[in-house]
């Protein structure tokens, strides 16, 4: 039987481009560039790694967020998987962790699945949490942060490198697994991946297709609540000197004067 | 008063410098209720207390070390519904967050991660945090269910304010789920001797110009001199020169320590994300254009192969 993978993947605002809040102090995707964020690539190719090993696999990227989205599944297409779902609805504008995760797990469900991968974290919310509450959602095991990660006989086994242990981690499918940027590089796209993408079937589903009540996401169907917003004011600009052989020793003068010696 | 949650982050009964930080926080908004996991719970009380615990629920079961997260997530709940609180803290380190969070699906309540300080506000805790790699601040609040918030080691001063901190057994019932991923072997991380990376008062890190693993030593030595952990930029960590457990970073650590030293390291976006909140920031770079140089308050334009050991002989000098 062919294993089904679903992976989760984000369209997120240019990391090195200036990013900054709406109005609604929603994140700003219209006014900077998107792309897929580089963390779920590892996601991707994990799904590569993993399908290439299985004898019949089918990977499904999926994405929820605005129209221009579909570049991540675009991305993640050329780079190799089999078909995408892009859920898509003007009342999911806004949604927290807590509405996104309700509609990621309500489509991997209808999807159909043995696998789901993701990424460690999204750099534009970077909260992390997602995969812990996807696997909460679903109901089955959460197999997370994983530097190495194999599936073999209906068993996912991987390498959870933890703040003050490495962890040897196993479990059954279903399961739910998030990748490190340790995971292993990702594969550009070559050019036949990317014609091929052109050709692979991107479903779109939206809120009603999922029976989610538009007040259940979005901003007002949000857990948390951000009331304000300030830009982080800029350093005041600091001493800068040349080193011309007494530079280590100016700045132990530096740091004296601060009481750091 | 109001009773606030606090889950405590403890190796074998040594409770983690966040935790503490957390009960100064707990405090402005309630009485801290500490839960202790695993092996050594009980052994965390005392110092618990002393921070301003009026209670430490305790529970230890080999589930909680055999498989991951899900039965610190049960007994978390348990404790949950046995106190009501105000509000739930977590330290945000990995496990942490994923804990927290899957409580907050199981009792409905909205969470915030990474918070960097905490109010009492008119509804509810107010949780301060950065956004888009620390050049935003936001305030936000949970409005939906009991605040669950994790918290970032440094968001708060340790304070002592004795406490009785009375220990009680917690009962917790393991759910079908607590066995789902399966702990096969783990193996500790050696200690170096230096402070926890997260939790230091001075980081010194060093990147690409370090230029190999046999140099890095500079950089040890000079946080040797002055009692600092020891960082590393992911070009340093992906070229094998330092473990990925130092590195600072988006993907990495993120610290907040009174000093940080950057020798050898650009200033990329996904680096200063994990260190720009740091309170004072100094840079030795060869080059006069690296943007670490627009955070710093004070800069050394020069070889860190000259720079840095006469810095750390000057410092040694001078403590003598
Ligand atoms: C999704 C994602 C996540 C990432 N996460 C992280 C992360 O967590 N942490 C992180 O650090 N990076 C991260 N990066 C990588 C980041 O973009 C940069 O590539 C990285 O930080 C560069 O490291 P560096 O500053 O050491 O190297 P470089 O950018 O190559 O800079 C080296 C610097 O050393 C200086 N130098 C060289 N020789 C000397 C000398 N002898 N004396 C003095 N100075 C010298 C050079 O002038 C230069 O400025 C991430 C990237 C992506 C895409
Ligand atoms: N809108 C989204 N669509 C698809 N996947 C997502 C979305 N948001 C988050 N994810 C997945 O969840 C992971 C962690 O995200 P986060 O908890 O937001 O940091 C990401 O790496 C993605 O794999």
């Amino acid at each position: 039987m062919s294993l089904r993978i679903v992976v989760c993947v984000k369209y997120v605002p240019d990391a090195t481009g200036d990013r900054h809040f709406a109005d609604d102090l929603t994140v700003d995707r219209d006014d900077v560039d998107g792309l897929l964020s580089e963390l779920d690539e590892y996601a991707v190719e994990q799904a590569l790694q993993i399908a290439d090993e299985a004898d019949d696999a089918e990977i499904t990227v999926l994405t929820v967020g605005p129209e221009d989205a579909k570049d991540a599944l675009r991305k993640a297409l050329s780079m190799g998987a089999d078909k995408a779902i892009h859920v898509e609805d003007d009342d999911l504008h806004g949604s927290d962790v807590m509405g996104t995760s309700l509609v990621l797990a309500k489509a991997i469900e209808k999807a159909g699945y043995d696998l789901v991968i993701t990424g460690m974290a999204s750099t534009d919310g970077t909260m992390g949490v997602l995969p812990a509450i996807l696997a909460e959602r679903l109901g089955v095991p959460q197999v997370t942060l994983l530097s190495e990660v194999k599936v073999e006989d209906g068993t996912v086994t991987g390498r959870r490198d933890g703040d003050t242990a490495s962890e040897q981690l196993q479990a059954s499918l279903p399961a739910l697994v998030s990748v490190t940027d340790q995971s292993g590089e990702a594969r550009y796209p070559s050019f036949k991946g990317i014609m091929a993408a052109k050709k692979k079937p991107v479903e779109s589903w939206d809120l009603e297709e999922l029976e989610i009540e538009a007040d259940e996401v979005g901003l007002e169907g949000s857990w948390t609540k951000v009331d304000s917003a300030a830009q982080r004011p800029a350093r005041t600009a600091g001493t800068i000197v040349k080193d011309e052989g007494e530079g280590g020793k100016q700045l132990a003068e530096f740091l004296a004067g601060q009481k750091f010696i | 008063m109001a009773e606030v949650l606090v889950y405590v982050d403890h190796v074998d009964g040594a409770v983690r410098k966040p935790t503490l930080e957390l009960l100064t926080l707990a405090r402005r908004i309630g009485e801290p209720v500490a839960v202790a996991l695993g092996a050594g719970a009980e052994n965390t009380a005392a110092v618990l207390a002393e921070h301003g615990a009026v209670k430490v629920l305790t529970a230890d079961a080999p589930e909680f070390a055999e498989y991951l997260v899900v039965p610190k997530v049960d007994a978390l709940q348990a404790a949950y519904e046995a106190v009501s609180p105000a509000a739930v803290l977590v330290p945000s380190s990995a496990e942490g967050k994923e804990v927290a969070a899957r409580l907050a699906v199981r009792i409905g309540s909205g969470i915030i991660t990474d918070a960097t300080d905490l109010e009492a506000g008119d509804e509810g805790p107010v949780a301060t945090q950065s956004a888009f790699a620390a050049s935003f601040t936001t305030k936000s609040r949970v409005s939906k269910g009991t605040p669950v918030i994790t918290v970032k080691p440094n968001s708060a001063p340790v304070e002592a304010a004795p406490a009785a901190g009375t220990v009680e057994a917690l009962s917790v019932t393991f759910g079908a789920l607590a066995t789902g991923t399966k702990v096969v072997s783990r193996t500790p991380r050696e200690s170096t001797g230096r402070p926890e990376l997260t939790e230091a008062a001075i980081v010194v890190s060093g990147g690409r110009g370090v230029n190999g693993a046999e140099n890095f030593h500079l950089i040890e030595d000079l946080a040797d001199s002055l009692g600092a952990a020891v960082g590393a930029s992911r070009a340093a960590v992906d070229a094998g020169w330092y473990p990925h457990t130092n590195q600072v970073g988006q993907t990495g650590k993120s610290v907040s320590p009174q000093l940080y030293i950057a020798s050898g390291i650009s200033g990329a976006i996904q680096h200063r994300a994990g260190m720009q909140t740091s309170k004072t920031i100094v840079a030795i770079n060869k080059d006069a254009e690296a943007p670490i140089f627009d955070l710093v308050d004070y800069g050394v334009v020069g070889d860190l192969f000259t720079v840095v050991p006469q810095l750390t002989d000057e410092i040694k000098a001078r403590k003598g």
